[in-house]
C-alpha cells in the first residue's frame, strides 16, 4: 500500500486519494489545435519507471498534488502542491 | 488406557487438566497446550488425511504451520473450516474434527485406487486426454473430476463469527519470537523504539520452547518485554504479505483457540501495519529428502519429531529411524533418545562427522554414508530398506517413526514479498535473503544464522540497527543466551535417492498435491523446463503449504535434469500468503448491510413511518414511493404521479448534489465547466446547465442559481455528485488556478424538496412567508428566500417533472419540521409524497434526460441539446466534441417512443432494441428509459434512435429478445406532454 | 524427439513403458537469421497469432519471441473466464467468433485446454441495472450469442448461496450467458505453442526484442538479446507492455499500463459452479476444477509495471466476496498474484496495422485478452497477412480515438483505471 506524503496533511494511505495519471499533460491553451487536445486527453507516454502523477486527496485537504512514483517499483521520491514543479531524475 | 503416546514427562502441555475432542467421531483427550496433531499422536493416531490426487493416507510430516498432510474439517455446522492444519489447530474442550478428501472413511478411502492406477496419471495427464467425444468434456469427465477434486467443504451458511480490522503503526516491527526476535524486539525497544512483536505461535519463543535449558532466558525476555509500555507483543498472529511503502498485513487469530468467541470478541483480526523498520526473525523450515515412501504416516521431518516430544510429551513413535544430510537433525535423535525413544538408526548419506561420533557415544546406530530407499508400511510406517550410497549392502530394518532432515531453509517469504532477491548459499544449500530494497533485515535463522546464541546476538544488533535507522540511539545492552554447543550446520546437499535397484516407489516432492520426482522430470522431458513452467505442468508448490518443505527439493530434480545449477534454476516467485488467510478476517465489520456506509436523508424516519418502499442507489436509501394499503405493481406509482399532475405532490431531492460557488471569477470559472454561459445569468435566477467530459461526451446536468453577483450554487445529479465535484477542483486546481473561485459541497447541509403540480403555488403560498411567489413576481426559473414555519428556507422555480414547480432547500436540521409543513400547507389540495418511481415516470412523460440517457456515452447533439453548446468561448469538451465521430449524422438521436397497443398488456421495456420489422436482427437504438404514462393512458418512453427525430411518426418494433417480446411503437418527440412548456409557465 | 499425438490410449500404452515416448512439446529452437513474420510476445495472443497465421494462411515461416519463457505474462496470470457478452457489435462480435474458436479448440489442438462452459452470470441490483444489462443481453441476441435474463428466483435456483436475506445491494436477477465459462489458462499458451510448433513455427524463448529496425517507414527487423533478426512483417503482441515495444517504433498510444490482482483459495469441494460477478462492486469468482476459488476485482488504479497488488484493493475485494457469499467468510485464500494491464482510453482492445509500415499491432486487452486469444490470434493473423484487418477487427484501431469513434462499454470515458 502506498503511503503518500501529503504537502498539506502529511503522510497518509493511498486509501484517502483518488488517481488520475500522468500529470505532464496539461489542457491546452483554449486556442490549440484539435490534435493538441487529442494528446492531452488520450496519449500518454506510459513509462516504466519515474512517473509524475496526479492525486487527488479526496478524504483529507482535497488537493491536487503531484508525486513523482517509480511505476515499477512504487517507490515515491518526491511529492509537490499543484503548481510547484517536479523533475525526473535522469 | 489413554494418550498411550505421551511422555510421562516433559513438554509445556498442563498435564494437570484433561480436554476432550473428538476426531472422525471418536472421543480422545489431550491438554491444554497441545496442537490437534500433538494430542492425536499422543492417543497414537497417526492416519490424519488423504492426499488430493491418488488419495494416499498421511500423518502429519510437520509440528508448524508448513504442513502439507494433516488437514481437517474443524467445527461443524456453519462453523466448519476444510483444510485446517492440525498441527497448528490449538485443542479446545470439545473440538470436533472430520478428515477429509475421503469416502466412505479415512481408514478405507475407494478414491486410493487412484494411486494404483499413477502409472496412468502422470503430471499433466488431463492435457493429453477426455478430449473426446467433445461434448464429454462438460457432461462427463469434468464433473467427474470436480467431484473428486477439492480438499475439504466450505461451510453452506454464512458465518456466526465477527471479525475486525486494526491499524497499527510502529518504529519496528519484529516477525517472529524466537531467539532472534525476541532479542531484536528488546534491543529496539531498549533504544526508546516503538515495538510490534508478532509471532504465528500460540507461545513466544519459537525454537526455544524446545529447550528446557533456554526457559529462564526465555521467560526473563518475555516478561521484560511484556512491561515495557511501548512494545505490543502479539502471539497468534500471522504477518502474511509485505506491500510497498512498509506496510504490512497480518491476522491474529483471537477466538481460533476456543470453541467459540466470547461474546462481543472477534473470532480474528486483520492488522494492517504501518512499520518504519522490519526485523524478519521468521526462522527456518525443514526440507524433506525424495524417496520412494517418504510420504506414509510415521515418516515425519526430524524437527517435527524434536518438537513433538520436547513441547509437547509426546513419543510421534516407539522405534525411530533418522534419514539426514547434516549435523541440525542429530539434536532431534538426541532429544528422542533422551526421552527414552529407542532410536534404531541414523543414517546419514555423509561419512563419519562429528556428531556421528557424538551419537555413537550416545549409543544410536549408525549408518553412514548410507541412504533409504523404501519404506514399509501401509497407514502406518514398519520398517525401512537401507543401502550404502553406492547400491551395495541393502538391510531393512524395523521401525514405526522415520524422521527426515534433508536441511533448512531460511523462511524469506516476507523478504521476497518486497522483491529482495535471493541469494544461493553454497554452505546451507539454500536460498538466502539478499540486499534489502524496503526498510528491512532478516535475523537469526531466517538469514541462515543458526544456534540459539548465535541468533539471539544477530537478532539483538538486527534490533538495534533497525531502531537507529528510525533515529532511535542504542541503549544498554542486555544479557544473551550461554553459547551453546554451537549448532552446526554442516550438511552435504542431498535431494532425492536414485539409482538402479530402486522398486519404483514414488518420491514426493510435493506431498499434498502428489507430485513426484517422476513428474518433474517428465515435466522437463516434454519441455517444461522453465521452474515455472514445471510448476504449473506438475501443480508442484501450488498446494496449500505452497511447497514449504519440499519446494526446493522439486527444483533441485528439475536442476538435475536440466544439468543446471539450482541456483539457474531458481524458485517459483513468493507471493502472499505466508499462510492462507481467513476470508472473513480482510472483511472485517463490512459485512452484509455494512458493506457500504447508507447515507439517509433528513426526512428518513418520515419517509418509513408512512410506508416508504427504499431503492439502494449508490450509497443513499431512496423511497421508490410509499405505501401502507397493500397496493401492488404500479398502483401507488401511477396514484403519486396523477397527484402531481393534476394537484400537488412533494419528493425528497435532497441527494441531488450541491456545490456552493464564490469568488470573483465565479461566473467565468462556471462558463468555462458548463457548454453553456452563467455569466450572463442574472442574480436571483436559475438556469439549466451541460457539462461535458473533455473528450466530448455528456457528462452531467443540473441548474445552478445565482444568489449574487460572485455567488452561485449548482446542483448535480445524485449519483454523479463526487466526481463532478472532483472535477471541478481538478480544473480549479490544475487548469487554471488563475481563477479566483471557491466551492465547496453544501450537499449534506441542506435539504431539497421539490413541490410540483398545478397546486403547487397554491400550498407554497399556504406556508412560505417573506416571499411574493406570485407569477409575475416570481416567474419561471425565478429563486428567492423566505421562511417556512420559522425556518430558513430558498425557494427555486425549477421543474422536472413539466408541471409547474417550485423546489424548496433548507438547512439540513430543519428539513423534516418544513417537510411536515408543506404537507399539512398542501393537505386541502390532494398533496402526496411521491418518490422515485413517480419522480421517473413524470420526467419520461416530459422528456427530460436522466441517467440511462446521461450514460457517458451521448453527446450534446445525441440528446438534442446543441443549442446548448456556446458558439464563443472555452468549456470543457469543446474541441474534442467536435471529431466526426460525434457529430456523425448516423449516431443515435434521443426520440421518444409510445406503444402503439393502448391495452398496456404489451408493456415497453428499458433495454429493448429499436428494430425496423418484427424479424429485424438490425439495432437502430436501443430504448433508455420506459413508463406507463398517466396523461397519455399508454406506455411510453425515451429511446436513442439513429435517425433520431427524422423518424418521428414512424413506426417501429422495440424488440427484447431475451423475453421474446417484441413491441410495436410509434416514434415521438420526447417532449410526451406539454411540448410547448407552458405548465411550467403557468 | 517431438510429442506426437495425445489420446487416451497413448496415455495409456505410455504409462505401460515408463512415459519415455513423451517428446517435447514444443521445440526449442536456435532464431533463424530472417522471417516472413516475427510476432514479438509468447504469451496465448502471440502463440494463437503465429498458430493461425500457419493454420490459415499457410505463413509458417514465423518465429515468436519471447523474452522469458512463454505463457508467463498475463496468459498465466489471468482468472480465466472466456464469455462473449458485450453490448457492442464491434466486441460482441470478435469475441463470439472467439468464443466460437473456444468450442472447438480441443479438437483444433488436440491439447486439452479445459474449456467448461459452465456459464457467466452478471448480477443486477436495481430495475436501471437490470435495463442496461438487457440492453446488453438483447444486443447479443440480435447478433446471435446467447443470452438469458434470470430474475431473482431463477438466480436464486442457480446459486443458492448468494445472499438473498441481508445483502446492502439486493439480488434483483442476472444476464446469464450459458456458454460463458472458465478455460485452463497454461495449457492455451501450451497448446498453441505445441500447434504452431508442428506447422514449423519457431517459438524461440529468453529472447527479448531490444529495437525495432526501420528503413524509410518499413520495419526491416528485430534486435534482440540472441541476435539480428530480420523480418518482412513484425506483429506486436505484449500486451501489460505495449507502450513500451511501440515507442520502439516511435508510437505514443492511448494506453496506460495498469496493475489487475488475482486471488485463489485453498481447494475446496465443489461450492459454485460457474463464473458470479457481483454487480454493485467489483468482484468475480469461479471455481476451478481443482477446488480453488479463483477471484478478482478491478484494478488497483494507478500505472504500474509492479506485478505487485496492494493492499487497500485486496480488503475491496475480499469484502463484496463475503456479501455477495456469507459463506466464504471461513474460507481461506491461498495466494494473491498481480498483471499488467494495457488499459486503453475506451475499454477496448487494438488489433490493426500502424503507421509504420509492415508493423501491426495487438494489445490494449484492458483485463479482458484471456478470453480473447483465440479470436485475437485469428483476427491479428489475418490483418498480418492480408495486411488488412478482417470485419471484426475493423473497428479496434488506434485511429478511433482521434476520429472520436470509441467503444466504450462502459460510458466511463477517457480515464484507463475506470474501464
Amino acid at each position: 500500500m502506498h503511503r503518500i506524503s501529503c504537502p498539506f496533511c502529511g503522510a497518509r494511505d493511498e486509501i484517502e486519494f483518488h488517481y488520475r495519471g500522468d500529470a505532464t499533460v496539461l489542457r491546452p491553451a483554449p486556442g490549440a489545435e484539435a490534435e493538441v487536445f487529442y494528446d492531452y486527453v488520450y496519449t500518454r507516454d506510459n513509462p516504466m519507471g519515474w512517473h509524475i502523477e496526479w492525486w487527488h486527496h479526496v478524504s483529507g485537504c482535497r488537493q491536487w498534488i503531484k508525486v513523482l512514483r517509480n511505476t515499477a517499483t512504487h517507490e515515491i521520491k518526491a511529492v509537490s502542491k499543484a503548481q510547484d514543479k517536479i523533475e525526473k531524475p535522469r | 488406557m489413554t494418550q498411550p503416546m505421551r511422555l510421562s514427562s516433559g513438554g509445556r502441555v498442563d498435564r494437570t487438566r484433561r480436554i476432550e475432542f473428538r476426531f472422525d467421531g471418536q472421543s480422545f483427550e489431550g491438554h491444554p497446550g497441545d496442537t490437534l496433531a500433538s494430542a492425536l499422536l499422543a492417543n497414537g493416531v497417526r492416519l490424519m488425511g488423504r492426499s488430493f490426487k491418488y488419495h494416499r493416507p498421511r500423518g502429519a510430516l510437520t509440528a508448524g504451520p508448513e504442513e502439507p498432510s494433516a488437514l481437517v474439517e474443524l467445527r461443524l455446522g456453519a462453523r466448519r473450516e476444510p483444510n485446517t492444519r492440525a498441527t497448528v489447530a490449538e485443542l479446545f474442550d470439545g473440538l470436533e474434527a472430520k478428515s477429509q478428501n475421503r469416502f466412505p472413511s479415512l481408514e478405507f478411502d475407494i478414491a486410493a485406487i487412484n494411486s494404483r492406477l499413477s502409472r496412468f496419471l502422470p503430471a499433466g495427464f488431463y492435457y493429453k486426454t477426455f478430449m473426446w467425444p467433445a461434448a464429454f468434456w462438460e457432461k462427463v469427465y469434468e464433473p467427474l473430476i470436480r467431484r473428486a477434486a477439492g480438499l475439504g467443504r466450505a461451510a453452506a451458511e454464512p458465518d456466526p463469527d465477527e471479525y475486525e480490522s486494526m491499524h497499527a503503526h510502529c518504529d519496528v516491527l519484529v516477525v517472529g519470537s524466537g531467539a532472534a526476535g525476541l532479542a531484536a524486539a528488546r534491543a529496539a525497544a531498549a533504544s526508546g523504539a516503538r515495538v510490534i512483536l508478532a509471532e504465528q505461535d500460540f507461545e513466544l519463543g519459537g525454537g526455544l520452547l524446545l529447550d528446557p535449558a533456554r526457559e529462564a532466558w526465555r521467560t526473563e525476555m518475555v516478561l521484560t518485554l511484556a512491561a515495557m509500555s511501548d512494545v505490543k507483543l502479539l502471539p497468534r498472529m500471522t504477518v502474511v504479505g509485505f506491500y510497498e511503502h512498509n506496510v504490512l498485513g497480518a491476522v491474529e487469530r483471537v477466538g481460533d483457540h476456543l470453541a467459540e468467541p466470547p461474546p462481543y470478541k472477534v473470532r480474528q483480526r486483520f492488522w494492517t501495519i504501518r512499520a518504519k523498520q522490519v526485523v524478519l526473525a521468521t526462522g527456518a523450515t525443514e526440507r524433506l529428502i525424495a524417496f520412494p515412501g517418504n510420504d506414509k504416516p510415521g515418516v515425519m521431518l526430524a524437527s517435527a519429531a524434536e518438537t513433538y516430544v520436547r513441547r509437547f510429551g509426546v513419543a510421534p513413535g516407539s522405534r525411530a529411524a533418522f534419514f539426514v544430510n547434516n549435523d541440525w537433525a542429530y539434536y532431534a535423535a538426541f532429544a528422542l533418545k533422551q526421552a527414552g525413544i529407542d532410536v534404531a538408526a541414523i543414517v546419514d548419506v555423509r561419512a563419519e562427522t562429528a556428531k556421528a561420533v557424538a551419537a555413537h557415544h550416545l549409543g544410536i546406530p549408525l549408518s553412514l554414508g548410507c541412504e533409504i530407499v523404501d519404506v514399509q508400511g501401509g497407514k502406518s510406517v514398519r520398517g525401512v530398506t537401507v543401502r550404502k550410497r553406492d547400491g551395495s549392502g541393502v538391510s531393512s530394518l524395523e521401525c514405526d517413526l522415520l524422521c527426515v532432515s534433508g536441511g533448512h531453509d531460511p523462511a524469506v517469504h516476507l523478504a521476497s514479498h518486497t522483491r529482495a532477491p535471493l541469494i544461493w548459499s553454497r554452505e546451507l544449500a539454500a536460498f538466502l535473503p539478499g540486499k534489502p530494497v524496503q526498510a528491512e533485515r532478516s535475523a537469526g535463522a531466517a538469514r541462515g544464522v543458526f544456534g540459539i546464541a548465535a541468533a539471539a546476538r544477530d537478532g539483538a544488533e538486527a534490533g538495534a540497527a533497525a531502531a537507529e535507522a528510525t533515529g532511535f540511539k542504542s541503549a544498554a545492552g542486555f544479557a544473551l543466551p550461554a553459547p551453546d554447543d554451537a549448532h552446526h550446520t554442516s550438511l552435504e546437499p542431498f535431494w532425492e535417492v536414485r539409482g538402479p535397484g530402486m522398486n519404483g516407489g514414488k518420491s514426493f516432492v510435493d506431498l499434498q498435491n502428489d507430485v513426484t520426482s517422476a513428474d518433474i522430470r517428465l515435466a522437463h522431458q516434454e519441455g517444461y523446463e522453465h521452474v515455472e513452467h514445471a510448476k504449473r505442468y506438475t501443480t508442484h508448490t501450488m498446494a496449500t503449504d505452497q511447497g514449504k518443505t519440499g519446494g526446493i527439493v522439486g527444483v533441485a530434480v528439475l536442476a538435475a535434469a536440466r544439468g543446471d545449477s539450482i541456483e539457474k534454476v531458481g524458485l517459483p516467485t513468493y507471493r502472499p500468503y505466508v499462510t492462507p488467510v481467513t476470508w472473513g478476517a480482510v472483511a472485517g465489520r463490512e459485512v452484509g448491510k455494512h458493506l457500504v456506509p447508507t447515507r439517509r436523508t433528513p426526512m428518513h424516519q418520515w419517509h418509513l413511518r408512512r410506508g416508504g418502499v427504499f431503492l439502494e442507489t449508490g450509497l443513499w436509501l431512496r423511497p421508490l414511493y410509499y405505501t401502507t394499503t397493500g397496493e401492488t405493481g404500479w398502483e401507488p406509482i401511477l396514484r403519486e404521479a396523477r397527484a402531481v399532475r393534476r394537484a400537488v405532490g412533494i419528493c425528497d431531492v435532497s441527494t441531488l448534489g450541491k456545490i456552493d460557488v464564490q469568488g470573483p471569477d465565479a461566473a467565468v470559472f462556471l462558463d468555462r465547466l458548463y457548454t453553456n454561459t452563467f455569466s450572463t445569468l442574472p442574480v436571483g435566477k436559475a438556469r439549466y446547465g451541460l457539462m461535458l467530459r473533455e473528450d466530448g461526451m455528456v457528462f452531467d446536468d443540473g441548474t445552478t442559481s445565482r444568489l449574487g453577483e460572485q455567488h452561485y450554487l449548482m446542483t448535480t445529479t445524485t449519483a454523479k455528485a463526487a466526481e463532478v465535484l472532483e472535477h471541478m477542483e481538478y480544473h480549479a486546481q490544475v487548469a487554471w488556478p488563475e481563477l479566483d473561485a471557491q466551492f465547496s459541497t453544501v450537499t449534506d447541509q441542506w435539504v431539497q424538496m421539490s413541490v410540483a403540480g398545478p397546486r403547487a403555488r397554491d400550498t407554497l403560498l399556504n406556508c412560505v412567508a417573506g416571499l411574493d411567489l406570485s407569477n409575475s413576481a416570481f416567474p419561471f426559473m425565478a429563486i428567492g428566500a423566505g421562511e417556512v414555519d420559522g425556518c430558513p428556507v430558498r425557494v427555486f422555480r425549477v421543474s422536472f417533472s413539466g408541471e409547474l414547480a417550485y423546489e424548496i432547500a433548507t438547512p439540513a436540521g430543519y428539513g423534516e419540521r418544513v417537510w411536515r409543513a408543506i404537507i399539512e400547507a398542501g393537505a386541502a389540495f390532494g398533496i402526496l409524497p411521491y418518490g422515485l418511481e413517480a419522480l421517473s415516470l413524470l420526467r419520461v412523460e416530459k422528456g427530460h434526460v436522466a441517467g440511462p440517457e446521461l450514460n457517458g456515452q451521448t453527446t450534446a447533439r445525441d440528446l438534442g441539446m446543441e443549442k446548448m453548446l456556446k458558439k464563443q468561448g472555452d468549456y470543457i469538451g469543446r474541441v474534442l466534441a467536435e471529431r466526426p465521430g460525434l457529430t456523425d449524422s448516423r449516431r443515435p438521436r434521443l426520440v421518444g417512443i409510445r406503444a402503439v397497443d393502448p391495452s398496456f398488456e404489451k408493456r415497453l421495456r428499458g433495454g429493448a432494441h429499436l428494430v425496423a420489422s418484427r424479424d429485424s436482427i438490425d439495432s437502430l437504438g436501443w430504448v433508455t428509459s420506459v413508463t406507463r404514462s398517466v396523461e397519455l393512458e399508454n406506455w411510453i418512453g425515451l429511446a436513442m434512435l439513429k435517425r433520431g427525430p427524422d423518424d418521428k411518426g414512424k413506426r417501429l418494433y422495440a424488440a427484447y429478445p431475451l423475453k421474446n417480446e417484441t413491441v410495436e411503437v410509434e416514434i415521438t418527440s420526447p417532449h410526451h406532454i406539454d411540448p410547448e412548456n407552458a405548465r411550467v409557465r403557468a | 524427439m517431438a510429442s506426437g499425438r495425445y489420446s487416451a490410449f497413448r496415455l495409456l500404452a505410455e504409462g505401460l513403458g515408463g512415459h519415455r515416448g513423451w517428446g517435447r512439446a514444443w521445440r526449442d529452437p536456435a532464431p533463424k537469421p530472417a522471417y516472413d513474420v516475427v510476432i514479438i510476445g509468447g504469451g496465448g495472443h502471440g502463440l494463437a497469432s503465429a498458430y493461425y497465421l500457419a493454420k490459415e494462411h499457410g505463413i509458417a515461416n514465423v518465429a515468436v519471441l519471447e523474452r522469458g519463457a512463454i505463457g508467463l505474462g498475463n496468459t498465466g496470470r489471468n482468472t480465466t473466464i472466456v464469455r462473449s457478452n458485450y453490448l457492442y457489435p464491434q466486441n460482441n462480435r470478435f469475441y463470439e467468433k472467439s468464443l466460437q474458436l473456444w468450442e472447438g479448440l480441443e479438437q483444433d489442438l488436440n491439447f486439452n485446454v479445459m474449456m467448461s462452459q459452465r456459464g457467466v452470470l452478471n448480477l443486477f441490483h436495481s430495475d436501471s441495472q437490470r435495463d442496461q444489462y438487457a440492453r446488453r443481453g438483447n444486443s447479443m441476441r440480435l447478433n446471435g450469442i446467447d443470452a438469458e435474463l434470470l430474475d431473482r428466483e431463477q438466480v436464486r435456483r442457480l446459486v443458492p448461496i448468494l445472499d438473498f436475506d441481508n445483502a446492502r445491494f439486493p439480488i434483483y436477477g442476472g444476464l446469464l450467458q450459458k456458454r460463458g465459462g472458465t478455460a485452463r489458462h497454461d495449457a492455451v499458451a501450451w497448446g498453441f505453442a505445441r500447434g504452431a510448433d508442428k506447422y514449423g513455427v519457431d517459438i524461440i524463448q529468453n529472447c527479448e526484442v531490444t529495437s525495432i529496425r526501420m528503413t524509410r517507414g518499413w520495419v526491416v527487423g528485430v534486435e534482440t538479446t540472441r541476435g539480428y533478426i530480420a523480418a518482412k512483417k513484425i506483429g506486436i503482441a505484449v500486451a501489460g507492455h505495449t507502450s513500451h515495444v511501440a515507442s520502439m517504433a516511435g508510437l505514443r498510444l492511448p494506453v496506460e499500463s495498469h496493475i489487475l490482482q488475482a486471488f485463489v483459495s485453498e481447494g475446496l469441494k465443489p461450492l459454485i459452479d460457474g463464473v458470479v460477478t457481483f454487480g454493485a462492486g467489483h468482484f468475480y469468482m469461479s471455481q476451478s476444477d481443482k477446488g480453488g476459488l479463483v477471484f478478482g476485482g478491478g484494478l488497483d488504479g494507478y500505472n504500474s509495471y509492479a506485478r505487485r497488488g496492494n493492499l487497500p484493493t485486496v480488503e475491496h475485494v475480499w469484502t463484496e466476496g463475503v456479501a455477495l457469499i456469507p459463506a466464504l467468510s471461513r474460507v481461506r485464500v491461498l495466494r494473491q498474484w498481480a498483471g499488467v494491464m494495457d488499459m486503453t482510453f475506451d475499454g477496448s482492445p487494438l488489433i490493426c496495422k500502424t503507421p509504420v509500415e509492415g508493423l501491426y499491432l495487438n494489445g490494449g486487452w484492458c483485463y479482458g485478452g484471456f478470453k480473447a486469444t483465440p479470436g485475437s490470434g485469428w483476427c491479428f493473423a489475418h490483418t498480418i497477412a492480408k495486411d488488412a484487418p478482417h470485419e471484426l477487427n475493423a473497428a479496434m484501431t488506434i485511429e478511433r480515438f482521434r476520429q472520436g469513434r470509441t467503444i466504450d462499454e462502459k460510458g466511463a470515458g477517457p480515464f484507463p483505471w475506470l474501464h
